[in-house]
């Protein structure tokens, strides 16, 4: 933990937004709570993923060494910060970036925050996220204020929740968009975030914007909300609308999500996203996780049903001025170049790694002049240096626009084409120019066992082997082959996205005799052009060690026999699935472990395998209810009155105690579905009405006791003003605390009886 | 406060970088050696795992992961050593948070020459290292930092080379961490420093 976590605060304050700030005090008096035991661990557990603080391998205390299982002796001792997941253990930090976009003073951020709180390295995602590993969980919050000053949030990055909101990287500089989806990108995920309609999910949804249809950069097909970019002319006006789509997602069995409406007007892409919202909310799955997604819902019910109770939704939904507020500026939107269009001019011989460079990396925007380049990071990992090398390359070339991209790069856009070779020298300087984006060397893997807890197989390793070896010979590929693309993830959850790959591979494992050996399910023919059209299929599972040589016979038999310019996908098709198996049946032959004991190691790893030391997964926590949530934020309301009352701030005290009670009213309320807004008075009234005059709120002993301490709080503090002597803030913060206990037994006794 | 009567600067999460002298090894030998320590418990801290960056162009190389520091042999700007990075408090004088820092990049570096791999291929030069302070907050990378540290920094490195034969250098950017190179005027070797190293 950082000796100077408790600086950042006060260093801070006055660039934090105040919403921002009070969210991040709030979570860390909540980590002090948990430290203090007065928190539940299934409640913690979920309120740290939905600020993107989330679990990693080895975090339950055990990992197996190679020779034995070992016990992890963290200085905390047996302090939890979730369920089997300890205190001191490291854990990663996911950041959301919504559509990819970064400034040069966030990547900045971005490089400080990973030498001082990780590893030095920062891990681009297949979603466009970044992620910090190694993270201590009482670092979380200082870290947190150190983006939000400038402007990041990491809410809602994990969990239950909306996740990042992704988009082409190529938006507004594309040649075959439609329009450019950034500013509806942004809207979305700002309305959605901590959307009152998103908080009782049942799993994590998460959305993805697209300029076109064909091409493959927003991956919409496998969102739980896509939307592709359409126009339609009314009345000889060129109107802007969506295409959206809903329910796709990979994990182990992939959907492709179903067309929802082939034109949704732009003033109602928010409306109707939150409808969906509140469906999905109130109808998905939320006791069998693995049933959760709003894929299987929309399965259950049928598109057409689902989009006739989403309509019904759409009609009671209460107007909201944000829903068309944006769209006065989206027409005048358009990303600005720092420099005039230049072409670019070769003199002489072009130096060949530059040209090599150029030919992968470098994408002609529909701006004539202008180039998007792509910076391709191995394996989705930039160092801190390397960080601070682009910040300064983005100040001097493209005016700052840089974005992540699903493929784990960065792109810049908005180059003068003339300024490529300048550039290109900029970025050797760090190691930052290597070429084959977008190529069967540009790999993208998550994190697998490295770091995560669900991770079977070493899908980073496997992706660094493969990147060196391919890359040796990618100069003397045919472009066929060299066009392929690669995705490998540690498990069958699909965080590599291995089922839109040509070549796809995801961990398993097999045992022989005594021992597991560490393998790759192979999958091939993936789709990912036209947003991800269509999945591929698994063949059969190799050793990991023998994956090169699969990547090697399948590609030479592709080269070999290829019909014309036939795709990877159409040849696979062609020549089907007992081909290809057959084609690699002796590679899935094991030998005795005395025989060959390098097959039972994996990649970059030196421990015998096992799954032994696999953890319980955190994608997103358990399911926890709102109620819950609610009253483990009134439990930290409670907690800062006592602050204050240490501190002798006794207004403070009394105002924080008496909100506690209301919001734990209110909490109470919600869960019987009664809508009672903020309004004081309404929130006594109902509840006496609700919970006092039916005894559903009497304790067996106490009676009604707690609820009367309430009442008179408001008629005190509510209604009246209140005189803040302190023997009275004092008996109110323990009133308070009575009275959220109370809640707490309350709602325990209506779920039991709703079980019953 | 300071000998020179200037407000001192609490340091804390100290790092220390022992450069190579000599290094024609392949880092993918480091990860069953990093392994191996910790199936060992060859060093005091709570060892966790290894982290293998060799992809990563002058990057981390392969990092021992320890509850309360870090061991990585390191390829920061193109320069392979063995770095330690020093992640919990540990309170105290700087003079003792600098010895322990430096004892532990010593004897680490010390135990990765004498493994298999890297006999007669790695060689540190403890005359050539740097010390970082991995906070910005508590020491951020500026003039008045380095006025305040430099005292310190000289007493604890004269201790160690002796008075005037050392130098100490004050590098990188304000946006970098603060970091200072030490120096002598001939190469030290790691088993010299420590025998030399207060406390040793």
């Amino acid at each position: 933990m950082k000796a100077s976590n408790s600086g950042w605060r006060e260093v801070l304050l006055d660039r934090i937004p105040p919403a921002m700030a009070a969210e991040i005090d709030i979570f860390e008096n909540e980590v002090t709570l948990k430290k203090q035991g007065k928190l539940d661990d299934k409640v913690f557990a979920e309120t740290r993923l939905r600020r993107g603080a989330y679990g990693q391998r080895y975090d339950n205390g055990q990992r197996h060494d190679g020779i034995e299982t070992r016990k992890l002796e963290y200085p905390a001792g047996e302090l939890t910060k979730g369920p089997m997941t300890l205190w001191d253990a490291p854990g990663m930090q996911r950041i959301k970036v919504p559509f990819g976009g970064l400034n040069a003073t966030q990547l900045e951020v971005m490089a400080d925050l990973a030498e001082e709180y990780s590893d030095g390295i920062a891990h681009v995602t297949t979603r466009q996220d970044f992620q910090l590993h190694f993270i201590h969980i009482e670092d979380t919050p200082s870290l947190m204020r150190r983006l939000a000053a400038v402007g990041i949030t990491t809410r809602e990055a994990c969990g239950n929740s909306v996740r990042n909101v992704t988009a082409c990287p190529l938006a507004g500089v594309c040649r075959t968009q439609t329009f450019d989806v950034t500013p509806y990108a942004r809207a979305l995920a700002y309305f959605l975030l901590g959307h009152p309609d998103c908080q009782d999910f049942g799993r994590k949804f998460k959305v993805a914007f697209s300029g076109c249809r064909d091409e493959a950069c927003g991956l919409v097909a496998m969102h739980d909300l896509g939307a592709i970019a359409a126009v339609r002319e009314v009345d000889g006006k060129t109107e802007r609308g969506f295409e959206l789509y809903v329910g796709g997602g990979l994990g182990p069995v992939p959907y492709q999500a179903k067309l929802f409406d082939a034109f949704v007007p732009e003033g109602e892409l928010l409306p109707i996203s939150q409808a969906i919202a509140r469906v999905y909310a109130r109808l998905g799955e939320k006791k069998n996780r693995n049933r959760a997604r709003i894929k299987f819902l929309v399965n259950q019910l049928g598109i057409d049903e689902f989009k006739r109770l989403v309509l019904e939704e759409r009609a009671i939904l209460p107007h909201d001025d944000r829903w068309t507020g944006y769209l006065a500026d989206v027409a005048a939107y358009q990303e600005a170049a720092l420099k005039p269009p230049a072409l670019l001019q070769i003199d002489g011989t072009e130096d060949p790694e530059f040209a090599r460079w150029r030919a992968t990396n470098v994408y002609a925007q529909r701006q004539a002049g202008y180039a998007t380049v792509t910076v391709t990071l191995p394996l989705g990992d930039i160092t801190a240096g390397q960080l601070r090398k682009l910040a300064d390359i983005a100040r001097t070339y493209v005016k700052e626009t840089v974005r992540t991209t699903v493929e784990q790069n960065f792109v810049l856009r908005w180059v003068s084409e003339a300024d490529l070779p300048a550039l290109f020298a900029e970025l050797k300087s760090v190691g930052l120019h290597q070429p084959g984006a977008g190529t069967i060397v540009d790999i993208t893997a998550c994190p697998g066992t490295d770091t995560c807890k669900l991770g079977i197989a070493s899908s980073r390793g496997l992706a660094g082997t493969l990147r060196s070896r391919l890359a040796e010979r990618s100069l003397a590929m045919d472009r066929a082959v060299r066009d392929l693309r690669i995705k490998i993830s540690g498990c069958f959850n699909s965080c590599g996205q291995h089922h839109i790959a040509d070549l796809g591979f995801y961990g398993v494992s097999r045992n022989k005799g005594n021992y597991q050996v560490p393998h790759f399910q192979v999958i091939l023919g993936g789709q990912w052009t036209q947003n991800a059209g269509s999945y591929g299929l698994a063949i059969g599972a190799i050793p990991s060690k023998r994956i090169p040589e699969a990547v090697d016979r399948l590609t030479s038999r592709y080269l070999a026999d290829r019909i014309g310019d036939e795709s990877f996908q159409a040849f696979i098709q062609r020549i089907g699935k007992a081909e290809c198996k057959k084609l690699l049946d002796d590679l899935t032959e094991v030998p005795a472990h005395d025989e060959a004991p390098e097959l039972y190691v994996d990649w970059a790893d030196a421990r015998e395998f096992t799954r032994g030391d696999m953890g319980v997964g955190e994608c997103a926590g358990e399911v926890v209810s709102p109620v819950e949530f609610a009253l483990a934020a009134c439990e930290r309301e409670v907690f800062e009155a006592q602050l204050a009352l240490e501190k002798q701030e006794l207004d403070q005290a009394v105002r924080r105690a008496y909100e506690s009670m209301l919001h734990g009213a209110a909490a109470l309320l919600r869960h019987r579905r009664l809508m009672v807004g903020d309004v004081p008075d309404t929130i006594v009234n109902e509840f006496r009405t609700h919970f006092h005059d039916t005894q559903l709120f009497f304790d067996p002993f106490a009676r009604g006791q707690f609820a009367e301490h309430f009442f008179r709080a408001h008629e005190r503090v509510g209604k009246n003003g209140y005189t803040a002597d302190a023997e009275f803030a004092h008996r109110l913060v323990e009133e308070a605390q009575l009275f959220i206990e109370a809640c707490h037994s309350c709602y325990g006794r209506l779920l039991a009886a709703s079980a019953a | 406060m300071s000998d020179e009567g200037g407000p001192t600067i609490n340091v804390e999460h100290l790092n220390v970088k022992l450069f190579a002298s000599q290094a024609q090894i392949d880092l993918s030998d480091a990860i069953p050696v990093f392994h191996r320590w910790i199936q060992e418990r060859a060093r005091p801290e709570m060892l966790v795992d290894v982290a293998d960056y060799r992809h990563v162009p002058d990057g981390p190389g392969v990092l021992l992961i320890a509850h309360e520091a870090n061991y990585s042999l390191d390829q920061a700007e193109g320069r392979l050593g063995l770095l330690y990075n020093r992640k919990a408090v540990l309170g105290g004088e700087t003079d003792s948070k600098l010895a322990q820092a430096v004892r532990a990049a010593l004897e680490a570096g010390q135990m990765l020459e004498a493994e298999a791999p890297f006999a007669g291929k790695l060689r540190f030069d403890a005359g050539d290292l740097e010390v970082i302070v991995n906070d910005r907050l508590i020491a951020p990378n500026t003039p008045e930092t380095w006025d305040s540290l430099r005292p310190e920094l000289e007493r604890f490195f004269a201790a160690l080379f002796g008075a005037g034969a050392f130098r100490l250098e004050r590098r990188g950017e304000p946006r970098e961490r603060f970091r200072v190179g030490v120096r002598t005027s001939a190469p030290v070797s790691v088993a010299d420093a420590l025998a030399r190293l207060p406390g040793g």
